[in-house]
């Protein structure tokens, strides 16, 4: 590391775990296919769930997982206090934690993208605004800023998904502004420049490209991050609100059965560490794969 | 190194002026407070006197100059709700807070380094392994559902320590260990990789070849190496541990800044609100500024 902390200002090297031991650079199967699983329930759930996800069965409230004494398979994973088929509510879960995560994660993605693009290609004084911009944004704390903003746009699903980007924008800014500065002084965009290329043209045909993959891979790794933060603000209950069905909401509305019905909020919570496991685990080997000299 | 720290104090100060406009616009998207503090049914000159005596009648820029004239001088407004002066409740909330997340970090880097050192020293790929599991675990694990699995094994089916609130040390332990559980899985990932990356290098193959211990190499040179990037993590990372913070203390029913600013915020009294974006804000920038002030003096190299 000491070549890196004398090329950059200090504080400004981390070195991220990744460690290739036996095996590591392979294709995480499992986690392939739980993200595949996922992406099936989230597209296909109503048809998949054996219950409508707010069918109500107050005979059968409470009823634990088919295993324990007193479950029945008529609901796998048990019901709610309402009597709410809890294995129903969880695929109409994994729909809303997926669909706002990937939103949010691409907007924030494009809008990052042109921001540190521009920034880095261009320079001087717009370079510097955008990086204090992007410094002002990340001494945020993420959460605080999630919290004040859903609690003064109102939630729903556009505004969360609209937090979240103004939360994340900035990493991606300065991910690619932090590429772009290197791309811009080889010799293939120089020769572009003085062959009379435009500077749009070069940004989108000879330096984006090339800043692409660490984008990729931070995109990756942000959808289980993007999970975690629409689940909390979910719990906090500044998230998704009822009717509808998230896997942070399920766990709030199970805190008050902590006692005696484990499976309220065992169950979503394994489903939301399960499914941020399977993506990080695929962004891990996207980094191993497409950023080998360690960027990120 | 003067005018390397001058040059980051004057950005940090832009920055800090760029964050308190941010949080003015933020707590002004709504409107006005007015209707919702003083009920539907106030008089209109009794919302004509709240709205002059809180400026909300005058213009957005005038009200962010007066915020900001304010601010340098130390007010930072009343809270509509208490009645007492913004930074004053702020500050009473930070001090939970800060005990919380210092408990939590001071048991992340306890758990967490010599978890990664033996990940990093140790010849068999089973234990690298499990460090490696713990490492990702951790990072997946949502701070409010870890608390309440927690609440549910130790306070609930094991009485052992008691399932929220504020007070002794038996009060610590649930909600430390929480935040903990998050942060020492990165630290653990951080020093194995670092610790590896160390032991690699030519000066402690030197010093294999001088004679020295592995324990005598561990302590005195592969976590020296590794210490640096675990300090600036905690920096970089400070915000994201406040916001474990913020969730575990709702978990726990912590009276900390976490716990005011959701009050705050559903009862839209913006100064407190404002206050406390800024605070942690500016714990933020500060924190990193001095991760590389330590970065100098942990780093001899740098200080040329």
């Amino acid at each position: 590391m000491t070549a890196e902390v004398r090329a950059k200002p200090p504080g400004a090297t981390v070195r991220w775990p990744r460690w290739r031991a036996r095996g590591e650079a392979d294709f995480p199967v499992v986690a392939a296919i739980c993200c595949a699983l996922l992406a099936v329930a989230a597209l296909f759930g109503p048809l998949l769930a054996p219950y409508a996800k707010d069918a109500v069965d107050l005979s059968a409230s409470l009823s634990p997982p088919f295993w324990q004494a007193g479950g029945s398979t008529k609901h796998l994973l048990g019901t709610d206090q309402l009597g709410r088929d809890i294995l129903s509510r969880l695929i109409a879960g994994a729909r809303v934690s997926l669909a706002t995560a990937t939103a949010a994660v691409a907007i924030s993605g494009l809008f990052g993208v042109i921001a540190g693009l521009v920034a880095g290609y261009i320079g001087g004084v717009l370079e510097a605004v955008v990086m204090r911009l992007v410094d002002a944004f990340l001494s945020l704390p993420f959460i605080l800023l999630a919290l004040a903003l859903v609690a003064t746009l109102g939630s729903g699903f556009g505004n969360i998904i609209l937090v979240m980007v103004i939360a994340n924008w900035a990493r991606y800014a300065r991910l690619v502004r932090s590429e772009v500065i290197g791309i811009k002084q080889r010799d293939y965009v120089t020769l572009a420049r003085i062959a009379g290329v435009g500077p749009i043209r070069i940004m989108l045909r000879h330096v984006l490209p090339n800043a692409l993959n660490s984008v990729v891979v931070l995109a990756i790794l942000d959808v289980g991050r993007a999970i975690i933060l629409e689940s909390s603000l979910s719990f906090l209950g500044v998230g998704i609100q009822p009717p509808d069905v998230s896997w942070g909401l399920m766990l709030a509305d199970g805190r008050t059965f902590l006692g005696f019905a484990w499976w309220l909020t065992t169950l979503p919570g394994l489903a939301i560490v399960i499914a941020v496991l399977c993506f990080n685990s695929l962004g891990r080997w996207l980094r191993i794969r497409l950023d080998p000299r360690g960027q990120l | 190194m003067a005018s390397y720290l001058l040059r980051r104090i004057g950005e940090t100060l832009v920055t800090l002026l760029l964050v308190t406009l941010l949080v003015f616009c933020l707590t002004r998207l709504t409107g006005d407070p007015t209707t919702l503090l003083l009920g539907p049914e106030a008089s209109e000159e009794a919302r004509d006197y709240f709205r002059h005596h809180n400026n909300l009648d005058r213009s957005l820029v005038v009200q962010y100059v007066t915020y900001l004239e304010h601010a340098v001088a130390g007010d930072f407004g009343t809270s509509f709700r208490l009645n007492e002066p913004a930074i004053k409740v702020v500050f009473e909330a930070l001090g939970p807070t800060l005990k919380l997340a210092g408990l939590g970090m001071l048991l992340s880097i306890l758990i967490g380094m010599p978890l990664g050192i033996w990940a990093a020293a140790s010849r068999s790929p089973v234990i690298k392994r499990i460090v490696n599991w713990y490492a990702s675990l951790g990072e997946a694990l949502p701070p409010f559902w870890s608390g309440l699995t927690l609440v549910m094994l130790f306070a609930l089916w094991l009485p052992i320590f008691p399932t929220s609130g504020y007070g002794a040390l038996q009060y610590y332990a649930l909600p430390a260990l929480t935040l903990a559980i998050s942060t020492s899985a990165s630290i653990a990932g951080l020093a194995a990789a670092n610790v590896a990356e160390a032991l690699k290098s030519d000066f402690i193959h030197l010093e294999r070849v001088l004679g020295l211990s592995q324990r005598q190499i561990l302590l005195k040179h592969a976590l020296r190496n590794a210490a640096l990037p675990i300090v600036t993590y905690i920096g970089l990372q400070f915000g994201l541990i406040l916001g474990g913070a913020v969730v575990t203390e709702r978990v726990f029913a912590w009276p900390g800044i976490g716990q005011r600013v959701v009050d705050a915020i559903l009862e839209r009294d913006y100064p407190v609100v404002q206050t406390v974006v800024l605070v942690t804000a500016l714990l933020f920038m500060l924190i990193n500024l001095l991760v590389d002030i330590l970065y100098m003096v942990l780093d001899p190299r740098l200080r040329a």
